[in-house]
């Protein structure tokens, strides 16, 4: 080998690792979130189930009100490496709501109860009626917000708890609320979570702090539902890989024996 | 296809076949049997990946393309439908859009080989020539397929490159509209956008195809850069070769692997996670990163017709890099001058890369000015006046010479 190999893969990698997109990019400096220990970070990161009840508690008594998640079927709450609810539960999460099927044999559409397989209920009939019930502003669908939010799921929760008094200068017109984490520091959502806005069933105390750890758990896992089996299964291809690679490695090393 | 072929049919049917359609004598005298230099390292091993990697494109494209929707109104909720509903769909569609940036990293360094070690010199200029098209046909392939999934990234850059062609002057407008199908992006750009990111592979295909074609008539160049004299300094190509092409390979999918399973989503935007909306336009508009040293060089020209002629030149340029170059010495082991501006030209790249990923503004526009003219000077001022001005070292007599030599070289 020569001299110049390290400096051409280092380039190489350095190029790789440029794309990485990072938050300070923005023209308006938003406060960067800091890192949160989750349960499902790292390479062998799995979700917490309770979590993930207690945070699908949350965006359904809290967030569903004004947003919706339009990818996320009842029955994906009792899915392996979800909630896990079994299946009695999840009808009786979905026989909660009304939705509208049809048309019937005889040209009507009809309400009937929820089923499994029907998708998480939209708090709004389409974007102008959620505008005009929000000051113009339009709540974003939630399914993918982790995914689709530099800072992933340590933004949302620095979001979600960040808010404060507009510091002195900040001029602040009606229905903005201040929030140092959002691009621009405005930002049209007021301060979603309270002390005990919901009751846990398991005893767990709803802190403004951990009713947001709770729902942006669930957030992610609507993001990435197969983060689990994604980890699991790449764990098992690496070790593959790096017994087939050292298998090979002496293939070769015998291969070329009589060459050197 | 260079030199006397080497097959021995030896059974009847295989006579037969031969004398009809000589095909395992193209495998048997391309493959097998195929002679290469001995002293090639692994840098020579990423054609074998960047061939793996086309594959692996095609077989998982045509997957994805089952349950893919090319239409505004379907095509993020049918991508969200592979990720949650298909059978392993994450695993397709995260192998398909991470393998997007595997395939450039190995092209990068597959062209970077080849600069360093001068292997688009004589007798090599069409294999060059023919790289340098994959390469523009890639750059197609990708930047089409980036609009598929119809996110906010997809919308706003296929907006700001389909724009470029507004710059030419007269006919740059209905050129747009053309290409559009209407009057911006919209589905009838989405849907040929697929049909085309479906047709692309497949020419890709049908060049490599001819760059191996055009590698195997002068045959591989080395890393002394001198041309094979005898037999002894080459090794058939199975097993010698295609071992260290898959010990290699394994290696690279090692960091492919991690890439899949663990960091999926580094390498792309967050904000083509949201629906396309032509109605809000994303803070920051940046092409994935294998296209950022392009785009800082487009955005380095205040004009915007200038910055569309240099940033298709930056690439272009290529073409001519056998005829820039007029050392006659190949390999940059006995070039050192060359080696250090090869070095200045790698960080070149990469400061237009970083620079790409930035905001257009004050200090870094000055930059990119600066990396910019660098990056042409290279070709049109560095390499002619190099050949000229540089005293080659000695060169070797021949490859088995520096190899049996017993020097420091490590094996490889």
């Amino acid at each position: 080998m020569i001299g110049r190999t390290p400096t051409l893969l280092a380039a190489c990698l350095l190029l790789a690792g440029l794309s990485a997109p990072s938050p300070a990019h923005a023209a308006g400096e938003a406060k960067h979130p800091h890192a949160i220990d989750w349960s499902f970070s790292g390479p062998f990161g799995t979700y917490d189930r309770n979590a993930l009840r207690r945070g699908f508690q949350v965006y359904k008594e809290v967030c569903a009100s004004c947003h919706g998640m339009n990818q996320i079927a009842f029955r994906n709450l009792a899915q392996p490496g979800g909630p896990e609810f079994s299946e009695a539960e999840v009808k009786a999460i979905a026989a909660e709501y009304e939705v509208t099927d049809g048309p019937d044999d005889y040209g009507d559409m009809f309400e009937r109860p929820a089923l499994p397989k029907d998708r998480l209920i939209e708090p709004y009939p389409n974007e102008n009626a959620a505008r005009a019930a929000n000051g113009g502003a339009y709540p974003p669908d939630l399914s993918l917000i982790t995914k689709a939010r530099s800072g992933g799921p340590d933004y949302i929760h620095a979001l979600l708890t960040g808010y404060e008094d507009a510091p002195d200068g900040v001029e602040m017109r009606a229905g903005l609320y201040y929030n140092p984490y959002m691009p621009g520091g405005k930002i049209a959502m007021p301060a979603p979570l309270l002390e005990d806005l919901v009751e846990y069933g398991d005893g767990t105390a709803a802190t403004v702090e951990q009713m947001s750890l709770d729902v942006t758990h669930f957030l992610n896992w609507a993001a990435e539902p197969e983060l689990e089996a994604r980890k699991k299964t790449g764990t098992m291809v690496l070790i593959y890989l790096t017994i087939f690679a050292g298998l090979l490695y002496f293939s070769m090393r015998r291969i070329w024996a009589d060459q050197h | 296809m260079s030199g006397e072929s080497t097959y021995n049919p030896s059974t009847g049917f295989t006579r037969w076949l031969d004398t009809r359609l000589p095909i395992m004598r193209l495998v048997h005298d391309n493959i097998t049997d195929y002679p290469t230099p001995k002293n090639i390292n692994y840098w020579w091993t990423f054609g074998g990946i960047l061939t793996f990697c086309l594959v692996t494109q095609i077989v998982t494209g045509i997957i994805l393309a089952m349950h893919y929707t090319p239409h505004v109104d379907h095509a993020f909720n049918s991508v969200e439908h592979i990720m949650r509903n298909v059978n392993y769909g994450w695993l397709i569609r995260y192998i398909h859009s991470n393998g997007a940036s595997m395939f450039f990293l190995a092209v990068y360094i597959h062209i970077f080989r080849g600069m360093y070690y001068g292997s688009y010199k004589a007798p090599r200029e069409v294999l060059w020539i023919l790289g340098v098209i994959i390469y523009l046909l890639m750059i197609a392939a990708a930047f089409l397929g980036y609009m598929l999934p119809w996110g906010q990234m997809s919308l706003w850059g296929a907006t700001v490159i389909t724009n470029l062609f507004g710059a030419i002057p007269v006919v740059g407008e209905s050129i747009a509209i053309w290409l559009w199908g209407g009057f911006s992006v919209d589905n009838p750009t989405l849907n040929r956008f697929f049909s085309l990111h479906y047709l692309l592979p497949f020419l890709i295909f049908g060049v490599v195809i001819l760059h191996i074609w055009a590698l195997h008539v002068p045959g591989n160049n080395n890393p002394i850069g001198i041309s094979v004299k005898s037999k002894q300094d080459t090794v058939p190509f199975h097993p010698y070769i295609t071992v260290k092409d898959a010990f290699s390979l394994s290696i690279f999918l090692i960091l492919f692997s991690y890439f899949i399973f663990f960091a999926p989503n580094v390498l792309g935007h967050a904000d083509n996670y949201i629906p396309a909306n032509p109605l809000v336009t994303p803070a920051h508009i940046v092409p994935e990163w294998y296209m950022l040293p392009f785009y800082a060089i487009l955005r380095a020209v205040p004009d915007k017709l200038g910055g569309v002629i240099l940033m298709f030149s930056a690439i272009f340029i290529l073409f001519l890099l056998p005829w820039l170059d007029t050392s006659k010495v190949r390999s940059a082991r006995y070039r050192p001058l060359f080696r250090q501006f090869f070095v200045l030209f790698i960080i070149d790249c990469l400061v237009l890369g970083y620079l790409g990923a930035m905001p257009a503004e004050g200090i870094y526009v000055v930059l990119a000015r600066v990396g910019t003219v660098y990056y042409f000077a290279h070709f049109l001022i560095i390499l002619p006046v190099l050949g000229i001005v540089e005293k080659p070292k000695e060169v070797p007599e021949s490859i088995s010479a520096p190899v049996l030599g017993g020097s420091a070289q490590a094996a490889e």
